[in-house]
């Protein structure tokens, strides 16, 4: 694990001269689950949604496979389509699951790809629901939607942001192994934003703390839950942080 | 009522019997209505996708002016696009060969035009402000180009833009002010259904009109359906 994916550097953002975001430094390395904790409004999704190019920083640059993206120089679409979100509230297209999973390659323009989207399906346990309208959908089965619909991309970078907050046990062991799986058996990094330590815990190589836009602690998962350097770390993992 | 049940009967009689001035007229209609909303469809939708996506200096201004032409009066229209399109008007003087003559086709679908594209714009911009802003975000994140994210928003929102197609094509189909005054009701070649129905019932043949009516709302019901099918076929998977 020390080929760096990202390279983050200087990074800030912030919405009407507010700062969100104050990331000096952070490397994100191939084939690894970084998770990032923090309470919420610690700048854990801004960081994600820079991390897939949906918005520029306000300075600093984020370099991903020796391409920069900073403000006013966009990443190039063939390098945005390596990498892609599963969000917490998974906003699914008003069509079939089928539909839904297909949709990225279709963006792609690879439209005879049915084998593979049932493939997916299949790994993610809804191949039976294939030609329903995915709105009609429990919680936990649009999420793995959004998961299935992501991981049918092959990306080379798979952000997860919160994906299983709100959902019932089973469908939060479902997900978590089914990243696993696509992190050990594919090699796929995983970069996985969570407020919910064990589930960092039981998931990442490292974890990072944010707090209040910066990176506090960046370890290794036994370093950072058995050794933390940071006080606000050990409390934080000691569950002593009130937010 | 007799003359309702006598207009019933004799709308279908039209029918059966194929008479040739009523399909001149329903046939000129469709042409003018559809080609109309053909313009008010290419020009409402991506300016109603436009300003229901995108913030910018003045879109509060082209919205209030896009709800204004929404309550625009027909036969204020009419009287605008007469007076552009007459010989001493500014267009109609210029004498050039895409600027139609007024008391023709071409003049009332300008005017049909103007009065269905606000309808389909802000129909359509009610429609895509009503999607899940969050959808932006997620098709981004699978990597659509803007124009696919925009394509994406379209078809979320398309029960609302079939219903601004359908409302633009309401407003044009029954509308009578516009093509009197800029067509002028000229049998055989501006003489629309609305505009026969006038005619006849000043004439007083009420069946007649009758007649007119009922296949006017039979027409109006059957392009509805069709659409309404359109919108199943397209965005169905």
């Amino acid at each position: 694990m020390t080929e760096s994916v990202y390279q983050v550097r200087g990074l800030t953002k912030a919405y009407e001269e507010r700062r969100i975001l104050n990331v000096d430094r952070l490397d994100v390395y191939r084939g690894e689950i970084l998770a990032l904790v923090g309470p919420s409004g610690a700048g854990k999704s801004t960081l994600l949604r820079l991390l897939n190019f949906l918005e520029p920083p306000t300075t600093g640059t984020v370099r991903f496979l020796d391409v920069v993206f900073a403000p006013n120089h966009p990443m190039p679409l063939p390098m945005r389509r390596r990498v892609t979100t599963v969000f917490q509230n998974p906003v699914l297209l008003n069509r079939s699951v089928y539909a839904n999973v297909r949709y990225g390659l279709s963006l792609r323009g690879q439209d005879d790809a049915s084998d593979r989207v049932m493939q997916v399906l299949e790994q993610v346990g809804l191949d039976r629901l294939a030609r329903q309208r995915a709105r009609t959908l429990s919680g936990g089965e649009a999420q793995r939607v959004s998961l299935a619909r992501a991981m049918v991309l092959d990306p080379d970078v798979l952000l997860l942001d919160e994906p299983t907050a709100n959902l019932d046990p089973y469908n939060v062991g479902l997900i978590e192994e089914i990243a696993r799986s696509l992190n050990v058996a594919q090699g796929t990094t995983i970069v996985l934003v969570t407020h919910n330590v064990f589930q960092a815990q039981r998931l990442a190589h490292r974890v990072g703390l944010l707090l209040e836009g910066e990176i506090v602690e960046l370890a290794d998962r036994k370093t950072f839950f058995e050794m933390p350097t940071d006080p606000r770390t050990a409390a934080f993992v000691r569950g002593e942080m009130v937010y | 009522m007799d003359e309702i049940l006598r207009g019933l009967v004799h709308a279908i009689h039209l029918i059966v019997v194929r008479d040739p001035a009523l399909f001149e007229i329903v046939t000129l209609s469709l042409r003018v209505s559809g080609t109309a909303l053909l313009f008010s469809t290419a020009i409402g939708v991506p300016l109603g996708a436009l300003l229901g996506l995108s913030r910018f200096v003045g879109r509060k201004l082209v919205v209030a002016l896009l709800y204004t032409g929404m309550g625009f009066p027909p036969v204020v229209v009419g009287l605008f696009v007469y007076l552009m399109l007459s010989r001493s008007g500014p267009l109609g003087a210029l004498d050039a060969p895409l600027v139609p003559s007024l008391f023709t086709p071409a003049a009332m679908v300008v005017a049909q035009s103007i009065i269905s594209f606000p309808l389909v714009a802000g129909f359509t911009m009610a429609a895509v402000m009503g999607v899940d802003p969050q959808l932006r975000r997620q098709v981004r994140a699978l990597g659509a180009t803007r124009w696919q994210t925009t394509w994406a928003v379209l078809s979320e929102a398309r029960t609302g833009v079939i219903v601004s197609v359908i409302a633009g094509f309401g407003s044009i189909i029954s509308e009578v002010g516009a093509v009197m005054l800029v067509g002028g009701n000229i049998e055989g070649r501006t003489r629309m259904l609305t505009t026969a129905i006038v005619l006849e019932t000043r004439k007083g043949n009420f069946d007649l009109a009758m007649s007119l009516g009922v296949i006017l709302l039979a027409l109006s019901f059957l392009v509805n359906i069709a659409m309404l099918y359109l919108q199943g076929r397209t965005f169905n998977e």
